[in-house]
C-alpha cells in the first residue's frame, strides 16, 4: 500500500509565537519543529506499511527550514519526502495549502493519505476535508483507530455524540488524532538512514500551479489585524488550612453569583 | 435583506442550543435560513421557527445520514448555488468545520474558522477569531466568494425571535465517490444528566491529581449543574473518556466559570480552557501554572476542599 503523509513545519509551540508585519505567522524567525500532531499520522503510515508491505511519502509545504519537518518524518522511518518550496507561496490559505498538496499528492498516486487532526498553528483542522474535495475522494477525519485490510479500511471514531465505525475503501483520505498511536522517536539507526534517503524539492511549477493562484495575495480571506490578550491581572491564591480553603472558595463563588 | 444559511445542529431532530446561536449571529447579518440536514424535521420545526429562522430548507433523503460529511457539503453547495446568501455560518464542531472545508472548494469561497464573533462589514462579515491557545485575537474577513464561517458555542447568548420558518423541501444529488465511506456502526454516547461540555455555563474537570478518583469533581459539579472535564493525563490513564478531555486534543470549552482540580495547567490543556470568563483552581503545588490563570485559587488538596465545598453549596441550597 502506497501511503502518503502531509507533515507540516509550525512554531514550537512551547516557543514564542508571532505574527509577520503582513499578518501571517511567522514560521522563520521563530523555532519550528514538525506538527506534533503530525507525528501521530507520520507513526500511523509507519504502522500501515509495515503490516501491508508498502511505501511512505512524506510531503510538506513550507518555506525553506520547512524540510526539518521532512528529515524528521524520514528519520522516524518514512522511505522519502517531497518537498514543496517556491517564494511565492507565502501566506497562502488553507484553500491554496490544499490545492498545492493536492498537486503533490496526486502525483504519487497513493492508495492512503494521512493528515494530522489540525495543524498546531492553524488548527483550522479544514485541510483534509479541503484536499479531499480537491482530489474527489471520501474523507475520514479524526480516527482514533485504524485497521487496513486489502483495499478496505475501518476507522474509529470517538465523536461528539457518538462513537462510530466507519468502513471506507482505498483510495482514501485520513485525520487521526492523538489517540491512535504512540509516535516512536527516531532510532540512532533511523537518523543516518535518513541522511541517505531521496527528498524531491518541487515548485509550483513543477506542478502546474501558477504563482498568483496561492500566496497572500490570491488568499481568499483577509486578517485585517490582531491583538494580543492581555494577560490576566494576577487573581487571589488562598492556601487551605483546615477547611479555610473550601470556605473561601464559596465566598468567592456566592461573590460572583455562581452559587 | 440578503439570506444567511445556517446549518442546524441536531441529532434526530434534537436541536442543539449552538443552533439557537448561529441563528441569532445571522439576524445581525441579514435573513437567516436553517438548512436542516437529516431526519427529525418535526422535533426541530419549533426550535428553528422560535429562534427566528425565516425559512427552513430540509434535506432528507436516506443517504445523507450514513456516508459522512460529503453529502451535507453537496446539499449546502446547491442550496448556496441557487439562493446566493451573503454568508453561510455553521457550528466550529468537528463536523461543521469539515463541511465548511468541503463547501469552500466547491464554491470558490474563503473560510473562517472559530470566529467567536461575526458582525456586517462593508461587502460582506468580519469575524474576530481567538488564535494560538487564547493568546491573540484576530480580525478577518472573506474577500472571496460566499463567506463561510463557523462559529465556537457559547459565543453569544440566544435571542428568541418569532420566524415564519416556511418549510421547503430539497433535493440533492450525491456522488457515488462520496458513498464509498460509510458508517457501519454507531454507539451514541451513554447519557450522564450533565449539561454537554461544550455549552455548559460551568465547566468542572479533574486532572492526575484526583488519582482516578473522579467522584470529588461530579459531585462539585452536580451541585454547580456544572458539565465534567478532564485533562489528557486523566484520559490517557482511562479515568475518564475522551469525549470529555478538555485541550489542544479534545473539546475546547469557554464557559463563565471554569474549576480546574488536580490540574497542572500544561499549555496544551490551557488551550481548551483559556477563554473560559472567571477561572478557578485547585492544586496542592502553588508553583502549579495554572494558577497564573486564575481568578481565584486554592492551594489545597482537592479530596478535602471540593467535599467540603460540595457540602457548604449544598447547605446554602437549602
Ligand atoms: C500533542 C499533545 C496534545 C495534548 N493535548 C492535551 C489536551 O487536549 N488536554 C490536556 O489536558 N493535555 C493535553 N496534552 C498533555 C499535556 O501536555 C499535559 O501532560 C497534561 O495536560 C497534564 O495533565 P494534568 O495536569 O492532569 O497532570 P499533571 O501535569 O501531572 O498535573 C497534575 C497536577 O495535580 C496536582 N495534584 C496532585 N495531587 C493533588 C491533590 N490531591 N489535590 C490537588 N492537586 C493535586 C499536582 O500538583 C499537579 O499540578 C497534550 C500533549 C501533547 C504532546
Ligand atoms: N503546509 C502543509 N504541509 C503539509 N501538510 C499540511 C500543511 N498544512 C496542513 N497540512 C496537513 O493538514 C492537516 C490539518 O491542517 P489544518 O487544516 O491547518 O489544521 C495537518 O495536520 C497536516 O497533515
Amino acid at each position: 500500500m502506497k501511503i502518503v503523509v502531509c507533515a507540516k513545519y509550525v512554531p514550537d509551540a512551547t516557543g514564542d509565537r508571532k505574527f509577520n508585519a503582513d499578518n501571517t505567522v511567522d514560521r522563520v524567525g521563530v523555532d519550528g519543529v514538525l506538527s506534533e500532531l503530525d507525528e501521530y499520522a507520520v507513526e500511523e503510515a509507519l504502522q500501515i506499511r509495515d503490516a501491508t508491505d508498502g511505501e511512505v511519502v512524506v510531503v510538506t509545504v513550507g518555506p525553506e527550514v520547512a524540510r526539518a519537518a521532512v528529515l524528521k518524518s524520514l528519520q522516524m522511518g518514512a522511505d522519502s519526502g517531497v518537498h514543496v518550496l517556491d517564494e511565492a507561496i507565502h501566506g497562502s490559505d488553507s484553500a491554496a495549502t490544499s490545492l498545492i498538496l493536492a498537486r503533490a499528492v496526486e502525483r504519487q498516486r497513493p492508495d492512503l493519505v494521512l493528515c494530522g487532526m489540525a495543524s498546531t498553528d492553524g488548527g483550522m483542522s479544514v485541510v483534509p476535508a479541503m484536499l479531499a474535495e480537491r482530489l474527489g475522494l471520501p474523507q475520514v477525519t479524526f480516527a482514533s483507530e485504524v485497521v487496513v485490510e486489502d483495499t478496505t479500511v475501518r476507522i474509529r471514531r470517538d465523536g461528539d455524540a457518538a462513537t462510530e465505525v466507519i468502513e471506507a475503501t482505498t483510495p482514501l483520505i485520513l485525520s487521526v488524532t492523538d489517540q491512535c498511536n504512540e509516535p516512536r522517536y527516531p532510532s540512532f539507526k533511523g537518523i543516518m538512514a535518513a541522511k541517505k534517503k531521496p527528498v524531491e524539492t518541487l515548485t509550483l511549477g513543477d506542478l502546474g500551479i501558477a504563482a498568483d493562484q496561492v500566496g497572500l495575495d490570491a488568499a481568499w480571506t483577509r486578517v485585517d489585524g490582531f491583538t494580543e490578550r492581555l494577560p490576566k491581572s494576577a487573581g487571589t491564591v488562598v492556601t487551605d488550612d483546615n477547611g479555610s480553603g473550601a470556605d473561601q472558595l464559596v465566598s468567592f463563588l456566592v461573590s460572583q453569583k455562581f452559587v | 435583506m440578503s439570506e444567511i444559511l445556517v446549518l442546524v445542529d441536531h441529532a434526530d431532530g434534537s436541536v442543539r442550543k449552538t443552533t439557537a446561536e448561529l441563528l441569532t449571529f445571522a439576524r445581525r447579518l441579514g435573513t437567516p435560513s436553517a438548512v436542516f440536514i437529516g431526519a427529525g424535521i418535526e422535533s426541530a420545526r419549533d426550535a428553528l421557527r422560535q429562534y427566528g429562522a425565516e425559512r427552513v430548507y430540509v434535506v432528507d433523503s436516506p443517504d445523507v445520514g450514513d456516508y459522512l460529511v460529503a453529502p451535507k457539503a453537496e446539499a449546502l453547495a446547491q442550496l448556496v448555488q441557487r439562493t446566493g446568501p451573503a454568508a453561510v455560518l455553521l457550528p466550529s464542531n468537528a463536523e461543521g468545520k469539515e463541511i465548511a472545508g468541503r463547501l469552500a472548494i466547491k464554491t470558490a469561497s474563503g473560510l473562517i474558522t472559530d470566529a467567536v464573533d461575526v458582525t456586517p462589514a462593508d461587502g460582506g462579515v468580519a469575524a474576530t477569531q481567538s488564535v494560538f491557545a487564547g493568546s491573540y485575537t484576530v480580525n478577518s474577513a472573506v474577500t472571496h466568494g460566499t463567506p463561510i464561517v463557523t462559529i465556537k458555542p457559547n459565543s453569544t447568548t440566544p435571542e428568541a425571535v418569532e420566524g415564519s420558518a416556511v418549510e421547503e423541501r430539497v433535493d440533492v444529488t450525491i456522488s457515488e465517490l462520496a458513498k464509498t465511506a460509510r458508517v457501519v456502526e454507531r454507539k451514541p454516547r451513554e447519557a450522564t444528566g450533565r449539561p454537554e461540555l461544550t455549552e455548559a455555563a460551568i465547566v468542572v474537570s479533574g486532572g492526575r491529581g484526583t488519582g482516578g478518583n473522579f467522584e470529588p469533581v461530579e459531585q462539585f459539579a452536580d451541585t454547580l449543574g456544572a458539565a465534567v472535564g478532564a485533562s489528557r493525563a486523566a484520559v490517557d490513564s482511562g479515568w475518564y473518556p475522551h469525549a470529555y478531555q478538555i485541550g489542544q486534543t479534545g473539546k475546547t470549552v469557554s464557559p463563565q466559570l471554569y474549576v480546574a482540580t488536580g490540574i497542572s495547567g500544561a499549555i496544551q490543556h490551557r488551550a481548551g480552557m483559556q477563554t473560559s470568563k472567571t477561572i478557578v483552581a485547585i492544586n496542592k503545588d502553588e508553583e502549579a501554572p495554572i494558577f497564573e490563570l486564575v481568578d481565584f485559587g486554592v492551594v489545597g488538596d482537592l479530596h478535602t476542599v471540593l467535599p467540603a465545598a460540595t457540602a457548604q453549596v449544598q447547605a446554602r441550597k437549602g
